[in-house]
């Protein structure tokens, strides 16, 4: 395998604690050296340019059954923007949902190795897979959905914690699963009635447990089995005004909880996407609605063992998917588009309808700067992330303007100014007006690289240039030195959009900002030994006996074709 | 002797039934028995096994006599064709694994070919009308433990989803259905009576062509607003009745086939339907699905989604992925002449596409990769017979309601028999020689 030698760049790397020091970078053989390792190497000259390890997605919808929904049903997103194929790169297509393809280059593009598809189904794995296998380039894992699963609220509403570890570490197994997710936790059972939970303490029709006893549930059986990544939340009543103070019920579930697990991670819930999640008021009209981001921020700056992720609204015509039924029926009735929906049999659900958020209108904006907000109040950046919640606020491909937001208060102060229609009601009703703070690059690389692989159990690996990490270097053209974010924002975003160089596992896969090789993708999945549970074994097989359309033996996602490349991620629960 | 195969996937229909038992002879080479499948996924296991099955890649003259010829030949005539064309239209991929319909859509990605499949004659009507308004759906084990209001319009499982009314609709007792078909409605929507219309609580035989405005009716009823006194042949108190019926339920579904996609209105009888489904969430939880036909036509649609964004209909021929129903669709393509080769593979136009199609084919370079003798091998330059997905060989399908189920191998195919993908993976490699690629 290839040498490099990345001579020279402007280094960050918050694990090291390096802070733009100008350092020589050295990779052989799929992972990170010291530079006196090398025999013959590829020099690269990063003169003048930023060298971080490679991004770490830690929330996007990026495969499986609902993107796919949203791709079919949305030939509008394709419109004008598809690119033929260059050498060994292939047709690429879509904005909000862009094919497997293209979501596997344009992370590339911009300098990310490592990418979490953000809700599993479980029954659909083996659809989540196939386009996790044809996305190329960069790792990838998936989180399955456990809030609104049978087993799940069963187990807990007998206080189950063991049942509930073994089902979780048996469907991890079977699916190919990296985590624990919980989305809309009993909402989205409801649904399966045309209900919702709207706070913690609603109670799930029939199965008579409640969000809060779901999310401690969980996260008690996270820590059981000491997986890398914890509980991993999007809570009751996303997207409501005045949805704070669910939110802050949602988070003080974790308090009393520690850590436990072989991986480094510190805490036991994240809770993504954040901006949907902290709205006050009664309405979406600029004398109804106001941002609670401070009050959660207050909240959350004060815990050790939360995580979140910001989920900024970028002003973008998107897509939203989630595997929250309720919500998305609800938004399709206040913007009359499209709507899709899939129940999951004794799972999940999920919902797909277009929405643009018009820099025009009071709302959006707002939303725009609950998000940017989040960033900028939050006083730990390893605990805080940089996502859009592809593509629900906005595309992936847009965290570069999101970077540009966080670092530049005069690019913020443009948006009040002349993007946005309602820019003066926004101050008077956010906080986005009133905040100084400019993030460092520093900072960008906790938030992107190392914070998000911490939070995942994956910084051995990822978000870090430390010997013995995986080779995986992100280069941008940006001189740290010759740039003043205050004068010249528009260079952030450029810099971040598309990265000089990428080297994902040892290997080149953009060279001057082409993509230049299709990498060597792997799927990264758990697997949890427990020991032996013949109850939660009969249980299983009792509900695919009689409640689900398929059988026990056609469940399991088989390796060879579904995960042809996997990573497997080894834990012992059976102590 | 003989040892059993469980679990097996029946390759037949989109209810993709996965509860099959095969015996096969010790040696694994021989199909014996077939259980649990309907006469026509039986027939499908066992059809596997004729004794006059063509084995062997063939050629047709002008005068219509038939040469067998080697795989390599085969691989080098398809091959050739597809690079020699300005246009190729790659057509079928409903009845085959996602592994083979992902390896020809890199042929198709290669050769600039026109990629459709089968539900340009079939569903794609409805997957146009999801563009327009959406679908809200759900997976057939909720339809189990859940639903007791079913609703069939335009279609007549009893006949062509043997199993899906003892699966999933009908009679299955499920978590909140423990009386089964005791705690069900069923309305069907069709103009003839029919095995399944026979079992119904409400039979509404509507005049042929009339759907979208009983799907109106119903959307106007909902609301109590006032009807003329007969729809589409339908009493207006029955109207009434029935859309009392659909609101009362707790959970209902909808499924729906040919019957309205390929009748009078095409896509908007489902803008139409969805409708329907949508005021139905306003007062209780409503589904709706197409019945989908061949086991993987879902699966195709799903695998160029992900690929290029597109369900059917995808034009490669510029390098880049397009979709306009009406242009790239097979039939208007075939009818305007304006493709100049046609490779199908797991379907079968020559029996389902307009004769003036079939002729279409008939005179241009052409291959049919099938393991069956059909009437689209019969017009087709060249036959490649291949392994039975599904019987033969495993791969990953997709249910109608879209869930992914991996079919199994229960026998050896015969001897020096390639398979879909074995296939197209040659085709590819030669392919890109020929192109440069």
């Amino acid at each position: 395998m290839a040498e490099y030698l990345i001579r020279n760049g402007f280094v960050y790397d918050p694990v090291l604690g390096i802070d733009g020091d100008k350092k020589d970078i050295a990779v052989k053989d799929g992972k990170i050296v010291e530079t006196t390792a090398l025999s013959k190497p590829t020099e690269i000259n990063a003169a003048g340019m930023t060298v971080m390890a490679a991004g770490v997605d830690v929330h996007a919808h990026v495969a499986g059954p609902k993107v796919c929904v949203g791709r079919n049903f949305r030939p509008e997103d394709k419109l004008f923007n598809s690119t033929p194929q260059a050498g060994i790169k292939r047709m690429e297509g879509g904005f909000s949902v862009p094919t497997t393809l293209r979501t596997g280059y344009n992370y590339a593009r911009m300098g990310y190795g490592f990418v979490m598809e953000a809700a599993m189904p479980p029954l659909f794995a083996r659809h989540v897979h196939e386009e996790i296998r044809d996305t190329p380039i960069i790792d990838e894992a998936a989180l399955p959905v456990f809030g609104n699963n049978w087993f799940v609220l069963e187990y807990l509403k007998n206080k189950e914690i063991e049942n509930t570890a073994a089902y979780i570490a048996w469907l991890l197994r079977v699916t190919k699963g990296f985590g624990i997710k919980n989305v809309n936790p009993g909402g989205t059972e409801a649904w399966g009635w045309g209900m919702n939970c709207e706070t913690v303490n609603d109670v799930v029709p029939y199965f008579e447990i409640t969000p809060a006893e779901i999310i401690r549930g969980l996260i008690e059986a996270n820590e059981y089995l000491g997986l890398p990544h914890c509980m991993h939340v999007h809570g009751n009543s996303l997207g409501e005004p005045g949805n704070y103070t669910v939110t802050l019920d949602t988070l003080k579930q974790a308090e009393g909880y520690t850590a436990k697990n072989d991986f480094g991670r510190d805490t036991v819930l994240h809770h993504t996407h954040l901006q949907f999640h902290s709205y006050g008021g009664t309405s979406y009209s600029s004398k109804g609605f106001e941002s609670k981001s401070k009050e959660v921020m207050d909240y959350v700056n004060k815990q050790d063992n939360i995580t979140f992720d910001l989920g900024v609204v970028t002003l973008d015509e998107t897509t939203t998917m989630t595997a929250d039924g309720p919500f998305e029926h609800h938004l399709s009735h206040m913007n009359h588009l499209k709507w899709a929906n899939v129940d999951v049999e004794l799972e999940t659900a999920a919902g797909v309808v277009p929405f643009i958020y018009n820099p025009k209108s009071y709302i959006a904006g707002a939303q725009w700067a609950v998000g940017i907000e989040l960033g900028l109040y939050a006083k730990d950046m390893m605990k805080t992330y940089i996502t859009t919640d592809h593509p629900n606020a906005g595309p992936f491909t847009r965290y570069p303007r999101v970077i540009k937001w966080l670092m530049s208060r005069a690019a913020r102060e443009h948006m009040l100014e002349k993007e946005l229609k309602y820019g003066d009601s926004i101050r008077n009703t956010c906080y986005i007006g009133e905040i100084d703070r400019e993030l460092t690059l520093f900072e960008i690389a906790q938030m992107t690289r190392a914070g998000p692989a911490k939070v995942l159990g994956l910084s051995h690996m990822f978000g870090s240039l430390r010997p013995g990490c995986e080779g995986d270097v992100a280069i941008y053209p940006y001189n740290p030195e010759a740039i003043d974010p205050s004068r010249d924002p528009e260079l952030i975003e450029r810099a971040f959009s598309t990265a000089q160089y990428l080297i994902k596992g040892g290997e080149m896969v953009v060279k001057e900002g082409d993509i230049v090789s299709n990498g060597s993708k792997r799927t990264f999945w758990v697997d949890c030994t427990t020991s032996e549970n013949p109850q939660v074994q009969r249980d299983i097989s009792e509900k695919f006996k009689r409640y689900y359309s398929v059988t026990e033996a056609n469940y399991e996602v088989s390796g060879h074709h579904y995960v042809p490349n996997p990573y497997v991620i080894e834990v012992d629960a059976s102590q | 002797m003989a040892k059993l195969v469980t679990d097996v996937v029946c390759p037949f229909c989109g209810t993709l039934c996965d509860d099959l038992e095969v015996s096969v002879t010790d040696d694994g080479k021989k199909i014996l028995d077939v259980y649990n499948a309907c006469a026509i996924g039986a027939e499908k296991f066992l059809h596997s096994q004729a004794s006059d099955r063509i084995t062997r890649p063939r050629m047709q003259d002008e005068d219509g006599n038939w040469k067998d010829v080697s795989y390599d030949e085969a691989v080098e005539y398809t091959a050739k064709i597809l690079a020699d064309a300005k246009k190729p239209l790659m057509y079928g991929w409903s009845s085959t694994n996602c592994e083979s319909q992902a390896v020809g859509t890199q042929i198709g990605e290669v050769t600039g070919a026109i990629m459709d499949n089968t539900a340009t004659v079939c569903h794609g009507t409805t997957l146009i009308a999801v563009q327009d308004v959406g679908i809200p759906s759900c997976t057939l084990g909720e339809v189990v433990n859940r639903a007791d209001r079913i609703v069939f319009w335009g279609c007549n499982p009893a006949h062509a989803h043997p199993r899906h009314m003892s699966r999933y609709s009908i009679y299955p007792r499920g978590f909140f259905t423990g009386k089964g078909q005791k705690s069900r409605k069923l309305v069907v929507i069709d103009p003839r009576c029919t095995d399944t219309s026979k079992l119904a609580d409400y039979h509404l035989q509507i005049e042929q062509g009339r759907d979208y405005e009983l799907f109106d009716a119903f959307r106007v009823a909902f609301k109590g607003e006032k009807l003329p006194d007969t729809v589409a042949g339908i009493p207006k108190k029955t109207i009434y009745e029935v859309a009392e019926t659909m609101k009362s339920g707790r959970f209902g579904i909808i499924f729906f086939g040919m019957g309205v996609t390929q009748s009078l209105s095409k896509n908007h009888n489902i803008d139409a339907a969805i409708s329907v489904t949508r005021d139905l969430n306003d007062y209780s939880k409503w589904s709706i699905m197409p019945m989908r036909g061949h086991y993987n036509v879902t699966g195709s649609g799903e695998v160029w989604g992900w690929l290029h964004g597109f369900p059917f209909a995808l034009d490669l021929s510029r390098g880049f992925a397009r979709y306009n129903p009406g242009d790239t669709t097979s039939n208007d393509l075939l009818r305007r002449d304006e493709v100049d080769a046609v490779f199908v593979l797991g379907s079968d136009p020559g029996a389902h596409f307009p004769f003036g199609s079939v002729k279409k084919i008939w005179g241009l370079p052409s291959v049919c990769i099938d393991p069956h003798i059909t009437p689209t091998s019969a017009v087709c330059k060249l036959h490649v017979p291949v392994a039975f997905v599904g019987v033969e060989t495993g791969g990953c399908a997709y249910r109608m309601d879209n869930v992914p189920i991996e079919c199994r191998k229960v026998v050896e195919p015969p001897e020096g028999m390639l398979t879909d993908e074995e296939f197209l993976k040659k085709v590819l490699t030669r392919v890109k020689e020929l192109k440069g690629a």
